[in-house]
């Protein structure tokens, strides 16, 4: 009889794992491969490694893995969940182990083994993070054992969003366009998986006792190591990190294998593995192009749109320059007046845009000598500021600007603009020889096209070959076109139904096109684009994305073939129209002597606390970055600043003062929410009922980190998340009881048909009481209201505070009183917002009614965007202050909720404003702004107004909101 | 019992009608002129030519339900299409963070609409949907916006009962209204008991044979008369499924409980009852006359919450009541062949909810989902599913949020929340169905 072994196979959704157990349960052999989405080709290789060196031998084997499920289907083998392949594994070597942690190429897990065992995975929204961890090395333009390295020589931290890999960048970029420095951002990078597995998955239950560490990443990443030690506050003994660990769930999967699979000759297992039939799911699209001939007439016709070129080492005359510091790639192009190129340079930026800017001006000081003359320059992108500051760039200009320049140039009759750079989505429409609408991608799409270089890595290619497969694939894969976080998954899934690499590469490149034309323009058919299209960004030089475009819309469009260097150009289009006397570029003795050093410090202007990064250039001057107003800057303004978000937030606060001689209790309201408009009615109808009323703290990240643990769903908005902290916070500053009212009823304010809050705000606090320990009924009081009624009011409050003598007649006699507290702190807001309006119109100042919901005012949740707008040159009024103007306009949506309506409202008056714009604040995970965002869109744009929407979450960077208000106060100007 | 079953019938149509709810009475002269979209009204002559496209979300029930339509008189058509370009159609027509149920549903129509097969001048539109808070209560209105450009003759007919229309060719009658709660109720017990054979039939395709067997029993009941005879027919239908050969040996029990059209559509979850089933396991889904009752009940409750009266209240009050007693025989006949496990008793759902949250909560599913995880779980289902569109408002709080005092209540239930969405795979879905599914094989 043969020798029978046991064989666990893990097929991960970038590794191929194997081991092979003895009769002892001792691991004999075990490998670890990547499989570059070759998943079955992979597994077969191993399985004829095991066959030669252990011919005629039999196996009990099993599979796991997340790429594994359909390979076992497929094959007909018995397969084993990979948690639960884990959790075998840590009983039979780790008995006393309390919880594991399980870092994968793109699933986080999480076991609780002890006082109940709990088994968790992360939700389709967390991301991955081996993969995350591989996107941001990418990024950062090193390899993970570089950044691993850097990793462990940090000394300081940033907050980087730690819920999915998209935001994380959104984070990370603008930080290197700073000029932070990469060890401490590759260490931030950690410290944010780390986050997300506390607060993702742990989900409020703590993590302790004996940790064991699993998965590739966790294996192999130093850093990404000390930061869970650390985080968690492990001691060396309490934190395990096995030696196996990559190969641990196959080890599981053998045990599992041993004690419930039959014996296969290994043959027959490789027969079966190579002939496991790729399922029908898959989802197919057209082919790009069906023949060579037709791909190369597309060639031909974009040929024809090329500039005219012009030698740097001959030509004599003026010049002027271009600097185009995007978010991922630098940009840099030198033409004559007639617009004839004389250099161009495309690079990656490493997060250095600073150092391969100055270097290659040297370069070009260089080729140029005396002949040329660079008369003048301009700049745009997200490393404007510093690129301006540090090399006396002449012009600096908003990117949409610079790229219409640049259209224009190819094509006069423009009428729309897509621009797919590294990590933007830009859309502009044009009307009148101006830019009429813009359309960024929302901070959740962002990262279109390194995304796509980032899955050609991943998967063993560089970016050109990659797209260069996808140009003749027969049966491009349906990916969908949803962020790229799911697209992830929707990839894995084709790889587990056995679509080739180049389907793959057709339909990534279909989907960063839908994504783009139904996601960020929400385009509800192609006609609407326009006719005169310009393509630009880097991402359309990939001819598979370019076809996708022209296939999707079924109409040819004009790609330039300095298309991803459109920013660039346009830039020095615009320094050659602009340029003046003498030029401030740095010269070329100046650059040889150039340096400089960054500095992180805190501001102190006001209570923002800034991060601020701080770069002294050789010369002594400065440049700071990182702030929100002028402060940091070290700018003194002149005269008021026109804003009435810090008024309306002091006064609502304002009222918190006065209390009862001889309280009852200390009743504590937390600032969240509901609060931030009725606070006025609830302090003064507790305060004549007896009480004194005490406030949580003002928000801030402290705040939000103190409740994390407690909170249920990582998706929800972030100014629900932060209530979870004021309740920890009441509950510290000593309140008897905390009073916090279920509404399914906002106030009524006769215009709209129906007055709800949204079902967050209406019912956060019993997801509170549910979720924070310290609750209780005698501490969280949260009664049903509904504060328009008179009388049912009396009732309910009496109900609830019966344990404190309050009767119905008391409670009937403060109603009144309570809801002229209210309204008298909303027609200050008012009267505060007619006194801004007027001041602005004497200095004909436009005006920017930045709208949202009453808890937008909070600093913690605004950002300090406010400052950000007014330090533009802008005033600012709140949507609640003009909304009584207008009546609501006809809408095509059900307008039933109280906060919504007013949206449509301050719409509906800014378009009868020539002064004003209406700019809206989205909170992440807002699903009912689903509804209001299209509609407040068609209100402004049927006025002649422009949409400018900011989606804002824990994020703490403005630098997505600076583009689109700058671009704004452009288009405004015109 | 049968005469103030119908008297409250035409109460309900009759307020539903002419809007007696005060809510929405108050702002009803604002809101005529306010909504302006291509508003195509269902003529009483388009009864004869027009066929109605109704989107699928239970099977067993539509299946009746379109039978009681056309009894009456109308052509209807169930959609029940699943291909991918139902989802692309959505996404172009509705902003794509809206909630997944409305992508669907908006999605089935376009592409339906746009695949040639329906002539635009003579179809119309069925969409069932509910009011309140929640952001559902506008598919109605992104569905008109979605048909504005193209198909601005083509009407749609929403079936909710706070706002028929009063001049439509399109009448919900006292008596269809009845036709329809027997419909809940016959497919109800046809789903559970379908649910409970198949997955221990001997011979593959015998519990199938039975419901269609049943299928076509009640829509003749409907067509003929009798259906109000709901004890004969329970005793029979119980006999019958209770004749197919089944396994003895319990299998994991799994509950699905969520959001209406994702918990129950096998578009929406990925056929999430047939995944069950193929992994060995017998879905537990609870009754849609919960779901029914739940809104009832909401009414009655609004009153009691905030201290009013009115004629709905009162209405509803009393439907409740007959609705109850409906349900109640049910469990009485389930218990007195006592083969199969009856459905949830309403009362005891509401008693369940009030352990976790008030029955204030009442936006989306609100309490009652709650109240069927506890329910679950106490009659020995620990392992449910919570099915939820991605970002789904309410959910954040009745399921996610309440998932910790169930699980603190009921130290053996196993709850997992599977997000659905354009852009979650089944592969993720089923991994973690699986991960949960090993942990009870484990248990067991």
């Amino acid at each position: 009889m043969s020798k029978v072994y046991s064989l666990g196979i893990d097929v991960g959704s970038t590794t191929v794992k194997t081991v092979i157990l003895d009769d002892n349960s001792e691991i004999i052999r075990s490998r670890y491969q990547r499989h570059f989405s070759k998943v079955r080709e992979t597994v077969a290789e191993q399985l004829e490694e095991i066959a030669n060196e252990y011919s005629g031998c039999e196996f009990r084997l099993s599979i796991t893995g997340s790429a594994g499920l359909g390979l076992a289907n497929a094959a007909g083998l018995p397969f084993v969940q990979e948690v639960f392949g884990a959790f075998i594994a840590v009983n039979h070597s780790y008995p006393d182990a309390d919880v594991v942690i399980e870092l994968g190429g793109e699933d986080a897990k999480i076991i609780f083994l002890t006082g109940g065992v709990e088994q968790r995975m992360n939700g389709s929204c967390a991301g991955g993070t081996g993969a995350f961890i591989d996107q941001m090395a990418t990024l950062l333009g090193i390899t993970t054992d570089e950044m691993d390295n850097m990793a462990l020589k940090a000394e300081k931290l940033y907050p980087i969003a730690s819920r999915c890999g998209v935001f994380a960048k959104s984070d990370i970029q603008p930080l290197l366009n700073q000029g932070a420095k990469r060890e401490d951002i590759a260490a931030s990078i950690f410290q944010a998986v780390v986050d997300q597995t506390v607060s993702g998955l742990a989900q409020g239950r703590e993590i302790k006792g004996k940790v064991l560490f699993l998965g590739g990443p966790l294996s192999f990443q130093k850093g990404l190591r000390k930061a869970f030690v650390n985080s968690l506050k492990l001691s060396d003994e309490n934190a395990i990190f096995p030696e196996n660990a990559p190969c641990f769930m196959a080890f599981g999967c053998a045990l599992h294998a041993k004690e419930s699979s039959e014996p296969m000759a290994i043959d027959e297992v490789i027969e079966r593995v190579k002939n496991a039939k790729a399922s029908d799911d898959i989802v197919t699209g057209e082919p790009l192009f069906t023949s060579k001939e037709e791909y190369n007439k597309f060639v031909e016709r974009h040929k024809a749109c090329d500039l005219k070129y012009a030698d740097i080492n001959t030509y004599e005359g003026e010049a002027y320059l271009g600097i185009d510091a995007g978010s991922t790639t630098t940009k840099l192009v030198l033409i004559t007046p007639k617009g004839e190129l004389l250099y161009q340079h495309y690079c990656s930026s490493m997060g250095r845009p600073l150092d391969i800017i100055s270097s290659k001006l040297k370069e070009i000081y260089s080729l140029t000598g005396n002949r040329i003359t660079i008369a003048s320059s301009a700049v745009t992108g997200y490393g404007e500021d510093l690129i301006k500051a540090g090399l006396g760039i002449d012009n600096g200009i908003v990117e949409t600007v610079a790229h219409y320049k640049a259209a224009s140039f190819f094509e006069p009759e423009v009428d729309f603009i897509i621009d797919i750079g590294g990590q933007d989505i830009k859309c502009f429409k044009i009307k009148n020889k101006a830019i009429d609408s813009i359309m960024l991608n929302e901070a959740c799409s962002s990262g279109c096209g390194s995304f796509i270089q980032t899955f050609a890595l991943a998967l063993g290619y560089d970016i050109a070959e990659f797209s260069q497969l996808g140009l003749f694939a027969e049966r491009p894969v349906d990916l969908g076109s949803r962020c790229t976080v799911f697209m992830n998954s929707s990839v894995k899934q084709a790889q587990k139904d056995g679509a080739s690499v180049e389907d793959i590469s057709a339909g990534l490149s279909a989907s960063i096109i839908k994504n783009a034309i139904y996601k960020v323009i929400r385009a509800k058919s192609t006609d609407e684009l326009g006719k005169h299209i310009v393509v630009q960004g880097g991402t359309f030089l990939n001819d598979a994305v370019l076809r996708s475009f022209e296939q999707e819309l079924g109409r040819n469009v004009v790609r330039p073939a300095i298309a991803g260097l459109m920013g660039a150009f346009g830039c020095a289009l615009y320094a050659m129209e602009n340029r003046k006397e003498t030029s401030n570029l740095i010269s070329a003795e100046q650059l040889e002597n150039f340096t400089y050093s960054a500095k992180q410090i805190n501001c102190n202007g006001c209570t923002a606390h800034c991060g601020l990064t701080v770069i002294t250039f050789a010369d002594g001057h400065k440049f700071i970055s990182g702030n929100r107003c002028e402060k940091g800057a070290g700018i003194k303004v002149e005269g008021e600043k026109l804003c009435l978000y810090e008024y309306k937030y002091n006064r609502l606060l304002s009222v918190v003062e006065e209390k009862p001689a001889q309280p009852k209790a200390k009743v504590g309201l937390p600032l969240c929410l509901g609060f931030y408009e009725q606070l006025p009615f609830w302090h003064r109808a507790l305060t004549d009922l007896g009480f004194e009323v005490i406030t949580s703290e003002e928000s801030t990240r402290d705040i939000y980190y103190k409740g994390q643990h407690t909170i249920p769903s990582d998706t929800v908005c972030y100014p629900a998340k932060l209530a979870h902290g004021h309740i920890l916070s009441l509950l510290e500053r000593g309140a008897d009881f905390i009073f916090y009212p279920c509404e399914s009823y906002n106030i009524d304010e006769g215009q709209s048909d129906n007055h709800y809050n949204c079902p967050v705000v209406a019912y956060y606090p019993e997801l509170l009481k549910a979720n924070t320990n310290e609750l209780n009924d005698d501490n969280f009081l949260h009664p049903y209201i509904d504060i328009n009624l008179e009388k049912h009011f009396a009732e309910a409050m009496s109900k609830s505070l019966a344990k404190y003598g309050v009767t119905k007649a008391q409670a009937k006699a403060v109603w009144a009183k309570s809801m002229e507290a209210m309204e008298s702190y909303r027609r200050d807001v008012v009267k505060k917002g007619e006194e801004i309006i007027e001041k602005a119109r004497a200095k004909n100042m436009p005006i920017i009614v930045l709208s949202g919901r009453p808890y937008h005012i909070d600093p913690e949740i605004n950002h300090g965007i406010q400052k950000l707008i007014t330090s533009l040159g802008l005033a600012v009024i709140t949507e609640d202050s003009v909304a009584h103007l207008a009546d609501t306009p006809t809408l095509t949506v059900l307008n039933q909720w109280t906060y919504h309506s007013r949206l449509y409202r301050a719409a509906k008056y800014v378009t009868t404003q020539p002064d004003m714009q209406l700019v809206q604040l989205v909170s992440f995970g807002c699903g009912i702004d689903a509804i209001t965002t299209d509609e407040v869109r068609s209100i402004l744009e049927s006025g002649g107004k422009l949409y400018t929407q900011l989606k804002i979450d824990e994020i703490n960077n403005l630098g997505a909101a600076k583009i689109r208000l700058r671009s704004l106060v452009a288009a405004m100007s015109k | 019992m049968a005469k103030p079953l119908f008297t409250v019938c035409e109460a309900i149509v009759y307020s539903a009608t002419h809007c007696c709810n005060k809510k929405i009475r108050q702002n009803k002269s604002n809101r005529k002129d306010r909504i302006q979209l291509s508003n195509a009204k269902f003529t009483p002559e388009m009864k004869e030519t027009h066929t109605i496209l109704i989107p699928d979300m239970l099977p067993i029930h539509f299946g009746l339900i379109m039978e009681i339509f056309r009894i009456n008189g109308y052509k209807m058509e169930l959609l029940t299409t699943s291909h991918r370009n139902v989802v692309d159609e959505g996404l172009k027509n509705v902003h794509n963070d809206t909630c997944y149920p409305a992508l669907l549903v908006i999605g089935q129509f376009m592409d339906a609409l746009k695949s040639g097969k329906y002539d635009p001048d003579k179809t119309a539109l069925m969409i069932s949907q509910t009011g309140g808070g929640c952001r559902a209560s506008n598919y109605i209105h992104l569905l008109r916006k979605a048909l504005d450009a193209d198909y601005p003759q083509i009407p749609v007919l929403s079936i909710n009962f706070s706002g028929l229309e009063k001049d439509s060719g399109f009448k919900i009658t006292a008596k269809m209204f009845l036709q329809m709660l027997y419909a809940v109720l016959y497919g109800d017990m046809m789903m559970s008991l379908y649910n409970q054979c198949r997955a221990y039939e001997v011979n593959f395709g015998d519990s199938k044979k039975v419901l269609d067997k049943w299928q076509g029993v009640i829509a003749d009941l409907f067509r003929k008369g009798g259906f109000m005879k709901t004890k004969k027919h329970y005793r029979e239908m119980l006999k019958d499924f209770s004749a197919i050969e089944r396994k003895k040996k319990k299998k994991i029990r799994v509950g699905i409980v969520g959001e209406i059209y994702v918990k129950y559509s096998p578009l929406a979850n990925n056929h999430l009852e047939d995944f069950l089933i193929s992994e060995g396991c017998e879905p537990v889904v609870p009754a849609f006359l919960d779901f029914c009752m739940y809104c009832a009940v909401n009414t009655v409750n609004d009153g009691k919450i905030y201290n009013f009266s009115n004629k709905t209240t009162k209405i509803f009050t009393i439907a409740y009541k007959l609705i109850y007693k409906l349900q109640r025989q049910m469990i009485d006949i389930y218990k007195e062949h006592g083969e199969f496990d009856p459905p949830h008793d309403f009362e005891e759902l509401r008693a369940y909810a009030d352990k976790y949250m008030h029955q204030g909560v009442k936006m989306g599913e609100g309490w009652l989902i709650p109240a069927e995880m506890a329910a679950l779980a106490h009659g020995g289902v620990d392992n449910i599913i919570c099915t939820q569109p991605f970002g789904c408002l309410p959910n954040h709080i009745v399921a996610k949020g309440m998932s910790r005092v169930i699980k603190e209540a009921f130290p053996n239930a196993n709850i997992v929340a599977i997000d659905y969405d354009p852009g979650a795979t089944k592969v993720n879905q089923e991994n973690r169905i699986k991960l949960m599914l090993a942990n009870a094989r484990k248990d067991m």
